[in-house]
């Protein structure tokens, strides 16, 4: 195609995306937006199912029958919204299982949240309130996003996610109104999820790279800070009402800005994180390549039946 | 032996089963082959959870001293549990896993299709439930292990193992004491024998689209009825019984 | 990798209730069509969301090319007659 055609037809695409008309799997697209939505899809699908592992770490401890349901249902959901995801992304051509082998290669990322370890039940209450909490604030604006598969995708993860926070807040709250155990418990998983729920929105802006142009392509609404400070601000007072302290001395009011002021965020620690240093990032990704290869002789064993079957079908 | 402690008695076998097994499959959760498989799974494992709720609701009600379902679930000692052996075997590979499933399902299936007909309205209620679920359990797990077995060659030769391993604890499925006989003459529950050629029939049909061959070790294993399990069942109880035995008596 | 042994993707349709049509839903992966319409049910409507399901192999489905929107849906926009609001109806009717 000529230079001229790709500039004509990237004007008219961002004017569609100014207009706020979504843009389906068939239109034109640039490649950058092609490129960055495969990258943004398929690493929160990982997201999802790499996200799996370290609640499901606690359904075969979890302390009663409700609870196990409760969680088991939630974690199934995490699948469930892992294959939205991925559906969402081969729209665009990105194949899953290429998809998934860049994940297991070590290529691909995904939330370093879930490269830290679930150390007690009450690991489940923090991950369902804070991690949860934090991954909606990142996915409601995205129910706008300019890519329509995306975008209703989500709407559907935001639809099923209600329940995730409020069963997390539950536990957190049934903890922290509990014996001096408990509420011990509850306080030590604040602790170690609180500043990684931070780091979940992603570097600050000056350092993000990707924020400015996945504006103006309207697949992102708000940047890292934006939702960052959001987060805070929702989330301090639910931990008060319970009696929760929050682990930063610095946190304060800000009666300008109408929010809080909250410490500085280890990023040394979220860049050894995301380069692999986590405290899990090895067991994560070790546990979902033995599923795919333990699953292998599975797959190919129904495929073959398959292709027995419509054999004999037609002949 | 009353017949309230008999209904105690097969309500704890019948909730052990599906909490024994619900358990086991609940520790494949985000661990299955491919996704879709995965999230079947623990559909599976979520109505079995959900059947061991009622069904130890309601043997808590009988028991001497009234106990919660959660009480039952997670306080009691090994040798009070009444589930069979079979569903306390580990999951080994997916094939281990859908002959399990499905050796189970084909008893479970025609037995709560019977006890809809209990005298004891309250089970019937439950068993009215749970065979909903367990009909779509069974044609899960059948057409499993029909796939795999008449799927390649090393899907065949490992499902059959599956099958040889698993097949001498079906048998315990039918097992029958004085609990059955006093049960049985209330009309509360079928009679095994009534049963078993049910699954016989399931079991034979599948396993020859499956193209498989019954095994020919007739031993049958059986204990976990009476409470004797098996070396697996300790380690599955003391993982399932951390938090209740390592923080007693608190709420979560 | 051996990229044939995938399974192959299917798209699904759900109606939500008797009386609505079908709607796209989104895809999944499944060897058979048996299987697909199984995990669909579990991909799917894990909240009563559907009554019925149907699955679609995702490449037999025949797509309209959107460069050729113009032509195709254009003429349609331009034949305003097809839609009731292009009548008058006389002040006496109320419901036609």
């Amino acid at each position: 195609m000529m230079e001229i055609d790709i500039k004509e037809l990237e004007k008219k695409f961002q004017l569609k995306i100014d207009k706020d008309i979504r843009i389906e799997p068939n239109d034109w697209m640039p490649d950058a937006y092609r490129k960055t939505l495969i990258r943004q899809i398929s690493q929160h699908a990982h997201s999802e199912v790499v996200g799996m592992l370290p609640e499901g770490n606690w359904i075969t401890r979890a302390p009663n029958l409700r609870r196990k349901a409760v969680l088991l249902a939630k974690v199934q959901d995490e699948a469930g919204h892992g294959l939205y995801l991925y559906s969402a992304a081969e729209t665009l051509g990105a194949d899953r299982e290429q998809t998934i082998d860049d994940l297991h290669s070590g290529k691909a990322k995904y939330s370093s949240i879930f490269n830290y370890p679930t150390l007690s039940w009450a690991d489940m209450g923090a991950v369902g309130w804070l991690v949860d909490g934090a991954a909606i604030m990142n996915q409601v604006p995205l129910c706008r996003c300019s890519y329509g598969p995306y975008a209703r995708a989500m709407v559907r993860v935001c639809k099923e996610e209600s329940f995730h926070q409020r069963q997390g807040f539950e536990i957190m709250t049934k903890l922290a109104s509990g014996t001096s155990a408990q509420k011990e418990m509850a306080q030590d998983a604040f602790n170690r999820f609180w500043w990684p729920a931070l780091m979940m929105f992603g570097p600050s802006d000056a350092d993000s790279s990707h924020t400015e142009q996945s504006m103006r392509w309207k697949i992102k609404r708000h940047t890292n800070d934006e939702l960052r400070q959001m987060f805070v601000d929702a989330t301090v007072p639910q931990a008060e009402l319970i009696g929760l302290t929050i682990p930063d001395q610095d946190l304060k009011w800000n009666t300008v800005k109408e929010g809080y002021d909250y410490g500085a965020i280890n990023w040394d620690e979220f860049w050894q994180v995301v380069g692999g240093n986590g405290p899990c990032n090895k067991e994560r990704v070790d546990a979902r390549r033995k599923a795919k290869e333990d699953g292998k002789w599975v797959v190919e064993a129904a495929m073959a039946f398959a292709q027995k079957r419509s054999a004999k079908k037609s002949a | 032996m009353t017949k309230k402690e008999a209904l105690y008695q097969y309500l704890l076998r019948m909730g052990d089963d599906s909490l024994i097994l619900g358990q086991r499959l609940s520790e494949l959760c985000g661990h299955g082959p491919i996704l879709e498989e995965d999230i079947a799974t623990t559909n599976i494992s979520l109505d079995l959870i959900g059947q061991a709720t009622l069904l130890l609701e309601y043997a808590g009600e009988l028991a001497d001293e009234p106990k919660t379902n959660d009480e039952l679930a997670f306080l009691r000692i090994e040798k009070h549990y009444a589930n069979a052996l079979l569903v306390e075997q580990p999951n080994g590979n997916f094939g281990d896993t859908m002959m399990r499933q499905f050796l189970f399902d084909a008893y479970r299936k025609p037995l709560l299709e019977q006890l809809m007909q209990s005298v004891d309205k309250r089970l019937a209620g439950i068993a009215e439930k749970a065979l909903k679920e367990t009909k779509y359990h069974l044609r899960h797990s059948s057409e499993w292990v029909i796939r795999l077995g008449d799927g390649t060659q090393e899907s065949h030769s490992k499902v059959q193992a599956s099958l040889e391993s698993l097949y001498r604890y079906a048998h315990e499925l039918f097992f029958e004491n004085e609990v059955d006989e006093i049960l049985l003459n209330e009309g509360i529950i079928p009679a095994a024998k009534t049963l078993f050629p049910l699954w016989e029939k399931t079991v034979t049909e599948v396993l020859e689209m499956a193209t498989m061959s019954l095994p020919k070790n007739n031993w049958k294993f059986q204990g976990g009825r009476e409470g004797r399990h098996s070396e697996h069942m300790g380690f599955l109880l003391a993982e399932m019984q951390y938090m209740q035995r390592t923080y007693p008596n608190m709420e979560w | 990798m051996e990229k044939s042994k995938e399974w192959p993707l299917w798209e699904v349709f759900i109606r939500s209730k008797q009386g609505l049509n079908h709607k796209h839903v989104g895809s999944l992966r499944a060897s058979d069509a048996t299987m697909a319409i199984k995990n669909a049910r579990d991909v799917y409507t894990r909240r009563s969301e559907g009554i019925s399901i149907w699955v679609v192999p995702s490449n037999n489905i025949t797509a309209s090319d959107p460069n050729n929107e113009d032509s195709l849906f254009e003429p349609a926009q331009s034949k305003v007659y097809r839609h009731p609001t292009f009548y008058d109806v006389p002040d006496g009717i109320s419901h036609m």
